[in-house]
């Protein structure tokens, strides 16, 4: 909307299009800075960590793989790492190995996604992925990102059983190992995808950026030898160094009236910033090598605070995940069993592993039949949210002078540069606050 | 994805699209639970309520393909259409879709661009009337149900494969 003499006085979008799940935004400008922002999430608050409780042990993966249809096997290994520290076990290395193989899966088909259909749009001036692919110029490129997505995805119903909400994973391992023939039948289509992955990145990498940064505070896991999926320590760009078990020291949820997903907030701090931007920045020593070689052929340098290289990250990992799911492949030894016994037994536990869109906070407290008594999941979405804002706070008086249109389509590029996934971020419920 | 213990390489195939847990969203699948027992052993049916994106490979190599889904174009409840994307547009607004992930009319759209259409292709829509969360159709639904499975059989019969 536009004042009398023409200036942008409101920039509204009643719902958000290429995220995951429902929100809009609303943002009131007066005399050229922002004075009122609200990215209204309205999707229904979805209640998980209420089920949870009550349920064993053993359910909990496959409750918790229903928060998200894009990145289940995130829910899945939050939980059952979580679980099992509660429970007292570990698993062995071949398992370990298969879990990080899975999670390749999950990062290439859900950047694969983001990336080609629901960002890439964006940078091209196009409405959606079909309308770009109505473009002979843009038609093959839609072609590649359609097949690495659905190689991610066979590889995931490979080791999860189906694509989505797998079922195999579980607290001590899997319920079933694939044998290496049925791995390494996909190997072809991994080495294509590697290639296609390095591909992609030198063509985000030619995107038009807009001029942007922030003094972002990233948060991601560090790994001291390998890039980080689903172990490590919780750092920040700002110097914060913490075992996952003092996460929640740290970091606070907070609610506010206009989102049914919560804020989380540093605690004594403001907003930060999760997800492959973050990930990439913090552990740019840790690629596999043509991740780094493609890192250091793009013309974009890293760290990067400029949150629209985003799409240049995910290309990245997109590499790594590909070149890390062959070499897992080729040296695969199946879990023999697939899974280490578990007895119940009470105890508490939290993991954190990284979601593609960064990472994922689970605790539960169990008793002694090991039946849930708490649980407590943290999405990345949710801790994105509060960053998302305060983007849009500064970004906004820059674009001013475009028209209104333009503006309301770069707050929109902005959001999704974080990839939100607002089902993921509607999960919770404060119980403690309701059933009292 | 689920399916029928038919023939995979079966050169016609029948899909139900469509989530059962969203009332009358679920008449695609109502339908092809129906039709399991009346068709032909190389007719595939599959039941299919993710991303209508993976079609595109579903239909790979098929010769006719009629899918079933739920439509809300603001018609009476329990209306059916009967559409044929090669010779009219689908109506993308009329088939579910949502911010993230492609419907049925944006998928054969795709397909299309990417020359992945099957030879033969019937859109069977039916107007809903509740898309809330719950099980079970609406009456009106409910009493289409039988009028498409006579229409499906019907074009199993007639429709001469290339």
């Amino acid at each position: 909307m536009k004042t009398s003499n023409g200036a942008i006085d409101r920039i509204k979008v009643d719902y958000l299009a290429r995220v995951e799940g429902e929100g809009g935004l609303d943002i009131v400008v007066k005399d050229g800075q922002v004075a009122d922002l609200t990215l209204r999430i309205f999707e229904p608050p979805r209640f998980f960590e209420a089920f949870l409780r009550g349920r064993s042990y053993q359910e909990v993966p496959d409750i918790t793989a229903r928060i998200c249809g894009i990145c289940p096997v995130a829910y899945q290994m939050s939980a059952c790492h979580a679980l099992e520290k509660a429970l007292g076990i570990t698993v062995p290395p071949p398992v370990r190995s298969l879990r990080r193989l899975f999670y390749c899966a999950e990062w290439i088909q859900s950047h694969a996604l983001h990336v080609y259909l629901l960002h890439a749009p964006d940078f091209l001036g196009y409405e959606s992925a079909i309308s770009m692919a109505e473009d002979p110029q843009w038609r093959p490129i839609v072609e590649r990102g359609l097949r690495m997505k659905k190689i991610g995805n066979q590889l995931l119903a490979l080791i999860g059983g189906r694509e989505i909400h797998p079922v195999s994973a579980c607290v001590g391992g899997f319920y079933r190992a694939p044998h290496k023939r049925e791995l390494l039948a996909l190997k072809g289509d991994l080495e294509w995808g590697l290639q296609a992955a390095m591909d992609t990145v030198t063509w985000t990498a030619g995107l038009t950026f807009p001029e942007f940064e922030c003094d972002y505070e990233f948060v991601a896991l560090s790994h001291p030898n390998e890039y980080p999926m689903n172990e490590g320590r919780v750092i920040s760009s700002k110097g914060l160094d913490i075992a996952m078990e003092d996460f929640e020291a740290h970091f606070v949820e907070e609610h506010v009236a206009h989102s049914n997903a919560l804020h989380s907030l540093r605690i004594h701090g403001g907003s930060y910033h999760v997800g492959p931007l973050a990930r990439l920045n913090l552990n740019l020593e840790r690629l596999s090598p043509q991740a780094s070689m493609a890192l250091r052929h793009c013309d974009i340098r890293f760290p990067s605070m400029n949150p629209f290289t985003s799409i240049i990250a995910r290309s990245i990992e997109m590499v790594h995940a590909f070149e890390e799911a062959l070499h897992i492949i080729e040296t695969y030894e199946r879990p023999e069993p697939s899974c280490v016994s578990v007895s119940p037994k009470s105890g508490e536990g939290c993991h954190i592993t990284e979601a593609p869109r960064g990472i994922l906070y689970h605790r539960y407290r169990l008793d002694d039949e090991g039946l849930v008594q708490e649980a407590q999941i943290i999405p990345p979405t949710s801790q994105n949210l509060r960053r998302m804002e305060d983007d849009l706070r500064a970004f906004v008086p820059t674009v001013l002078d475009l028209p209104l249109e333009q503006v309301t389509w770069r707050c929109e590029q902005l959001i999704r540069n974080y990839d939100p996934c607002i089902s993921c971020a509607t999960h919770f419920l404060k119980l403690r606050v309701q059933w009292r | 994805m689920k399916e029928t213990e038919t023939d995979p390489q079966a050169k016609r195939l029948i899909i139900g699209l469509g989530n059962p847990f969203f009332s009358d969203d679920g008449v695609g699948s109502v339908v092809a639970k129906r039709l399991k027992e009346r068709i032909p052993p190389d007719v595939r049916i599959i039941e299919q309520n993710m991303d209508s994106i993976a079609l595109m490979e579903t239909w790979k190599d098929v010769d006719l393909v009629i899918v079933i889904d739920a439509v809300r174009s603001g018609s009476k409840p329990g209306t059916i259409l009967r559409l044929d994307p090669f010779k009219q547009p689908i109506p993308i607004e009329h088939f579910g879709h949502s911010t993230h992930a492609f419907g049925l009319a944006q998928a054969i759209k795709l397909a299309g661009l990417f020359d992945r259409l099957p030879s033969t292709l019937i859109v069977y829509g039916v107007e809903g009337k509740h898309f809330g969360a719950g099980m079970g159709l609406s009456p009106e639904v409910q009493q289409a149900v039988e009028e498409v499975v006579r229409l499906v059989l019907r074009d199993i019969q007639d429709v001469r494969l290339p």
